[in-house]
């Protein structure tokens, strides 16, 4: 029986994502696009990863979907194709997508996998979600890595500022004046959307969650502030804005550091593993929130 | 186990459908959702290895170098989406932009 539901979302997930490549109009692509993110979010349930599952939903279908409409606003439709006609196309994904599937057919049913390591140094961790303590302790200098391509695709998406607006500020299209439905919405649904995200950020380390869920929570409820506009972008140079950019993986890193003392980088020793790591990703949630707003808000073309 | 194996070859699939995307359009964000999509069809297969065992727990190493791939992908779209919004204001003439002056939040 469950087979018959987790076959139905797949063929809805094929047919909105084929959807959304095929259609006409990019508003409708970006929109097929978000409930293919949704989508996807359920599989993700399906397959046991609900952290997984909230990363999606969040960033994959929320975020993106913003970013792409966005560029909508600034960037004119067209529907003209690339040299390679349709039918070579078609074979390409074709053949592409026939020799994954056909590799992958061969590997289902293996070995455990990490399962049972991870498990076995759980209690050691600090932490009992054990995505959170991959992420951050077993694997900890990658998500510290990750957190620096973040704010390397930000100094990208500010490097190609013109002149004037090079220290400016990003701006926030408002095509409505006044108070209105957005305003409100934004007044009463801030502080609520503050409390999940801070409460999403603490949960993690014990129940499906973390600082990568939790700020983009915190994101969007900043984004939404902005364009109810309750607040405005900050200008590029201030410094509240970098310190805040950078706090989470300086601390980050400085704490990976201090592990050196313990035995090796980026080791937290077990009876303050937990402390550390909750510390970690408080601080972290906050830097990833003021990141992935100001790479949604874009690049500043205005002086401040 | 063959519900790990649907989604698998639904990871190849979009795989597959996204390649097409990327390589018909011309539109700088169509090809921005075709590269997602081919991002989280990787994932789904990626996602589908770790529940392989029946009955066990999924193994999370694969889920977190996931939520770090999706992470990524957001940061590759958002500096794509940057690029071609910078690009289309070259092309228009960003001159018409900047004499009028944008209208900023005060």
């Amino acid at each position: 029986m469950t087979h018959a539901f987790d076959i139905l979302l797949c063929l809805m997930i094929l047919a909105v994502s084929g959807a959304a490549i095929m259609g006409r109009d990019l508003f409708v692509s970006i929109a097929l696009f978000v409930i293919y993110g949704l989508l996807l979010a359920i599989a993700w349930v399906r397959l046991d990863a609900i952290d997984v599952a909230l990363a999606e939903a969040a960033i994959g279908a929320g975020l993106s979907g913003i970013l792409l409409l966005r560029g909508l606003s600034e960037v004119r439709d067209s529907t003209a194709k690339r040299a390679l006609r349709a039918p070579l196309t078609i074979l390409l994904g074709t053949s592409v997508a026939a020799a994954v599937g056909w590799a992958v057919s061969d590997l289902v049913e293996r070995e455990l996998g990490l399962q049972q390591r991870v498990g076995e140094h759980l209690a050691a961790s600090g932490v009992a979600n054990p995505v959170t303590a991959v992420l951050l302790n077993f694997r900890g200098w990658d998500t510290l890595l990750e957190s620096i391509v973040l704010l390397a695709a930000l100094a990208g998406v500010w490097a190609v500022s013109p002149g004037r607006g090079a220290l400016g500020r990003p701006h926030v299209h408002r095509h409505l004046a006044g108070e209105d439905v957005l305003s409100t919405f934004g007044r009463f649904l801030a502080p609520l959307g503050f409390v999940v995200g801070a409460y999403v950020v603490w949960t993690g380390s014990s129940a499906p969650g973390g600082a990568f869920q939790a700020g983009t929570v915190l994101a969007a409820v900043w984004l939404l502030t902005m364009m109810a506009k309750l607040s405005s972008p900050p200008a590029i140079s201030d410094l509240r804005l970098r310190t805040a950019l950078i706090i989470g993986p300086l601390l980050f890193l400085a704490v990976g550091s201090t592990g050196l003392l313990a035995g090796a980088f980026f080791s937290f020793p077990a009876p303050h593993a937990g402390v550390m790591i909750v510390a970690i990703e408080l601080v972290l949630a906050v830097s990833i929130a003021a990141t992935l707003a100001m790479l949604v808000l874009g690049t500043p073309r205005s002086a401040p | 186990m063959s519900s790990i194996l649907v989604y698998s070859l639904t990871g190849a699939a979009l795989i597959g459908i996204g390649i097409y995307g990327f390589v018909r359009s011309a539109h700088l964000l169509r090809r921005l959702i075709a590269f997602n999509i081919v991002g989280s069809g990787v994932f789904l297969l990626f996602g589908a290895f770790a529940r392989r065992i029946s009955g066990a727990e999924a193994d999370p190493v694969p889920q977190a170098i996931i939520i770090t791939g999706i992470v990524v992908a957001f940061a590759a779209t958002a500096l794509g989406a940057a690029l071609a919004i910078a690009l289309e204001h070259k092309r228009r003439g960003a001159s018409v932009e900047e004499v009028e002056g944008e209208e900023g939040n005060a």
